[in-house]
């Protein structure tokens, strides 16, 4: 498999925010988010393309983990925490059904 | 034929209707009920609201005290930000999604040899022991699953000692070691043999001098914990285990609070066993290993008879589940290893530099012989229990979950030299790798307040702002 191309980074960082934003716990969401943030900046200085296609397999593999946990997490939800707004949950629940 | 499909449309083209009307109603009836939540809080925080809104005389009487008792913010959910991390950690979504397939088809007995159910979870079994192995520089040989810390330190501090028992009947430990640890070895005393329980200094720490003293020639075991669980703080593993070699004496260490958390390498450090627990990195609960060395081998007398499983040490079926969901934990935790460890020492760094901004306050433990995310801060004239009572948004612990439920005080900090009063007002902070920033921030602000307020309702806190030295109140008997 070649490198992928810049486009094809791109959209798997955006699928990757936006399953992990779909995570109804706050502190696996916060997590991913942070993760996903960091994961792809220290990524984006490879130059090697066998390193450069081994971060972006990884990263698929985690998106199927993403996809499926948040999944999920959707289905057995708690209290949300008193660090989070009542407001966004409401916005959100909105969106997934 | 030709009879048959015009017949068979319409009643099929019904049918089809039926159905999908009949897939829309239950669609339907799903999204009416409300989502289960597990717990009530919300719901029992809106009725509390609504006897406040009915009745003028509750919301009259007291409201100061409540507002500062719980912070109501309303517009925010009510779940407490989870910050005893050193109980127990979340289980990490990565860590789930290897355990599910286990519950849903890999469902083999990983010890049955004669069919490929049994192979692939053997093989999960085995891949999930490299990934443990691994993170402290171990042979796969070398890993015990057993089912966690606690059995993983009796097995170690029985197990030993009977083994050696005609020649070698001593045991030396610490005072400020895991109630499982200090059990086990009063169970030894029992049995015949000599237990020396090494002092620690003022930040917790052991005197090597003084170890090297208590290794006799009929020691056999040394047990001296990695990170302590109430305090935080790293024992110089290294020296001790340098001075257990030279001493021939078996070095083993409980690395529940350690492992994955600090670096540890077994054969640097000369570690002969080694007590991990699975839940303490965002594992599954229920599940641990010990490490037994094999070159030169560490010989010892299992618990647990039986099957002869796991090198005979530790019998019984393994649950696969819990085993790959531990090494997949372990391998998390080596990959993550350098992005939790930043993580985790920015917010502690914060947390501490906040917290001692409250006058009178003090960290316990060694400030730099010290894993960041355990902090343990003293609030003087403070009682912790109703400031843990006050903190209903914050799940803390004044010290080991084991002893939370009584209200002596932490027998660690008595070990360190601090007085009862002291003892009794210490809370420990617990961050992880799913701690955020806006949590810390939270977190500060809400002991600020409250310490406030609590020492605002104390007597002598009057008297320490009036200059008076407490200690030279003479108290009047009753």
């Amino acid at each position: 498999m070649p490198a992928p191309s810049r486009s094809q980074v791109l959209a798997l960082y955006k699928q990757i925010i936006k399953n992990a934003s779909n995570f109804n716990n706050y502190s696996y969401r916060n997590y991913f988010l942070r993760k996903a943030k960091t994961g792809f900046r220290v990524t984006r200085d490879l130059k090697d393309p066998e390193a450069v296609e081994e971060a972006f397999v990884s990263a698929q593999r985690e998106l199927g983990v993403l996809k499926r946990q948040s999944a999920i997490s959707q289905m057995y939800t708690f209290d949300k925490q008193v660090v989070e707004p009542l407001k966004e949950q409401k916005r959100h629940t909105s969106d997934v059904s | 034929m030709l009879r048959i499909i015009p017949r068979s449309i319409l009643p099929g083209q019904r049918v089809a209707r039926a159905f999908a009307i009949r897939k829309y109603a239950t669609a339907k009836v799903a999204f009416d009920v409300p989502l289960e939540t597990h717990t009530d809080l919300q719901q029992a925080n809106k009725e509390l609201a609504d006897a406040r809104d009915n009745s003028s005389e509750v919301v009259e009487s007291g409201t100061t005290a409540l507002k500062h008792a719980y912070q109501e913010n309303t517009g925010f959910g009510t779940r407490p930000i989870y910050l005893d991390m050193q109980a127990t950690t979340p289980t990490d979504p990565r860590v789930l999604d290897t355990m599910l397939k286990f519950y849903t088809g890999l469902y083999g007995n990983p010890h049955s040899n004669t069919h490929s159910y049994g192979w692939e979870t053997n093989k999960e079994v085995e891949t999930a022991r490299k990934h443990i192995a691994d993170l402290v520089n171990a042979d796969i040989k070398e890993i015990i699953f057993t089912s966690g810390a606690t059995e993983s330190n009796n097995t170690a501090l029985k197990g030993v000692p009977r083994f050696y028992k005609k020649t070698k009947k001593h045991i030396v430990t610490t005072r400020t070691e895991h109630k499982c640890v200090l059990e086990a070895a009063r169970a030894m005393k029992n049995e015949g043999f000599e237990v020396t329980f090494l002092n620690v200094n003022e930040f917790g720490l052991i005197d090597l001098k003084e170890l090297e003293d208590a290794i006799r020639p009929e020691t056999c075991l040394v047990s001296i914990m990695a990170v302590n669980n109430e305090i935080g703080v790293v024992q110089p593993l290294k020296e001790i285990g340098a001075i257990c070699k030279k001493k021939k004496v078996f070095f083993h260490t409980d690395a529940a609070q350690a492992y994955g958390k600090i670096p540890l390498d077994v054969n640097d450090m000369n570690i002969d066993l080694m007590s991990i627990s699975s839940h303490k990195i965002y594992g599954p609960k229920g599940m641990g290993a010990i490490y037994v060395r094999r070159r030169p081998r560490v010989r010892l007398d299992p618990i647990i008879s039986g099957g002869g499983q796991e090198r005979g040490l530790r019998s019984g079926t393994l649950a696969p589940s819990l085993v790959a969901g531990f090494g997949e934990a372990a391998r998390l935790m080596k990959q993550e290893y350098s992005a939790d460890t930043e993580h985790i020492k920015k917010l502690s760094e914060k947390l501490t530099k906040g917290l001692l901004a409250i006058e009178h306050t003090s960290l316990n433990g060694s400030p730099d012989h010290h894993y960041p995310g355990c902090v343990n801060v003293s609030f003087a004239y403070v009682e912790g229990e109703s400031l843990l009572m006050a903190l209903r948004d914050i799940a803390l612990s004044s010290g080991s979950a084991c002893t939370s439920a009584s209200l002596e005080p932490s027998y660690v900090l008595h070990a360190l030299g601090k007085d009862d009063a002291l003892a009794h007002s210490s809370i420990r902070f617990g961050i992880g790798r799913f701690t955020t920033e806006e949590e810390i921030d939270y977190v500060i602000k809400a002991i600020t307040e409250r310490v406030e307020f609590l020492r605002e309702l104390s007597p002598l806190w009057e008297m320490v702002k009036e200059g008076i030295d407490l200690n030279s109140i003479e108290w009047s008997g009753h």
